[in-house]
């Protein structure tokens, strides 16, 4: 797939590979095929109605923003002991990508609260701990922007991976943890949490197959965005040897 | 009984939001790719002259 060059550290980017093409296909039949069970397979929920459907796609986004996060703490231990670049751009593409769907999340919750919360926003101990998670990686890349040399930028934002991760099971567990108006759904929560509703055997099989979809997705995604800094990292050091 | 909450409007809003961001989101790793592989032809293309100057200047030293 790729091939090293003698001169430059980086691999030179070849065409799509025939698994990612396949991966791409995959991930569209299923987003298809997550959409239309979410609408056309899911009963309307008896007080919430139509609303709760957001919920699908809501908590899918969420898990795979904190996959994300999880998966740029990893590769930035893999970082920190082998010291190569790849798991520099890895990590970076899993925190962009983490970014995204926590969005997805923050602003599909919030879609769904006017109804039910009867407001757009509220400092809860979930949509706090979710705002502060989303800041702690919006800060990991001024952190990277703000380092000029490759190999010391690399080193920083792979520690700032592993200890901003802290915010992600604080963010999991707020809603089991604190007295909260967010419902929890798998699990026991707060009694007072407004919104929450015992999920029947369609809904369950929805939630589970938006779950999949979603996972296959980030792969996917996850795939493209390392190709992408792979290439941006290749970029980069042909600037450098032709600064030199 | 009573029937459940008209919240039609907010479930559409919801999921238009949901796919607006993943399509803006792959619209900008679409351009991002493209700006960059422009960029990698130019930079090659750059190496390949500055390597036939280096060339040139070597022989007429030689």
């Amino acid at each position: 797939m790729n091939e090293q060059t003698a001169e430059l550290s980086v691999p030179i980017v070849s065409s799509r590979p025939r698994l990612l093409k396949i991966l791409d296909v995959i991930s569209v039949i299923l987003l298809v095929a997550a959409t239309l069970m979410v609408f056309l397979y899911a009963p309307i929920e008896a007080v919430m109605g139509p609303v709760q459907k957001v919920f699908y796609f809501h908590v899918s986004a969420a898990w795979i923003g904190m996959l994300s996060f999880l998966v740029a703490a990893v590769v930035g231990i893999f970082y920190l002991r082998s010291h190569d670049s790849k798991w520099d751009v890895l990590a970076l593409a899993a925190v962009e990508l983490g970014m995204v769907f926590t969005l997805i999340a923050i602003v599909a919750g919030s879609i769904w609260a006017r109804p039910i919360w009867n407001t757009w926003w509220t400092w809860d101990p979930r949509l706090t701990t979710v705002t502060i998670m989303e800041l702690i990686y919006a800060a990991y890349w001024m952190l990277r922007n703000g380092i000029e040399e490759p190999e010391r930028r690399a080193r920083f934002a792979a520690v700032y991976a592993i200890v901003g991760f802290i915010s992600v099971p604080l963010t999991f567990f707020s809603i089991r943890l604190f007295r909260t108006i967010h419902p929890v759904v798998i699990g026991s929560g707060d009694p007072s949490a407004t919104g929450a509703f015992d999920m029947i055997a369609p809904m369950a099989q929805t939630f589970a197959f938006s779950l999949v979809t979603f996972t296959i997705i980030f792969i996917d995604l996850l795939w493209h965005r390392y190709r992408l800094g792979l290439r941006s990292a290749r970029v980069e050091q042909i600037k450098m040897k032709l600064m030199e | 009984m009573n029937a459940p909450a008209d919240t039609l409007n907010y479930e559409i809003a919801g999921y238009i939001a949901i796919f607006g961001i993943m399509i803006v989101y792959l619209a900008s790793l679409l351009i991002r790719s493209h700006h960059l592989h422009q960029d990698e032809e130019l930079l090659n293309e750059l190496e390949k002259n500055q390597k036939n100057k280096e060339k040139e200047y070597g022989q007429r030293n030689t």
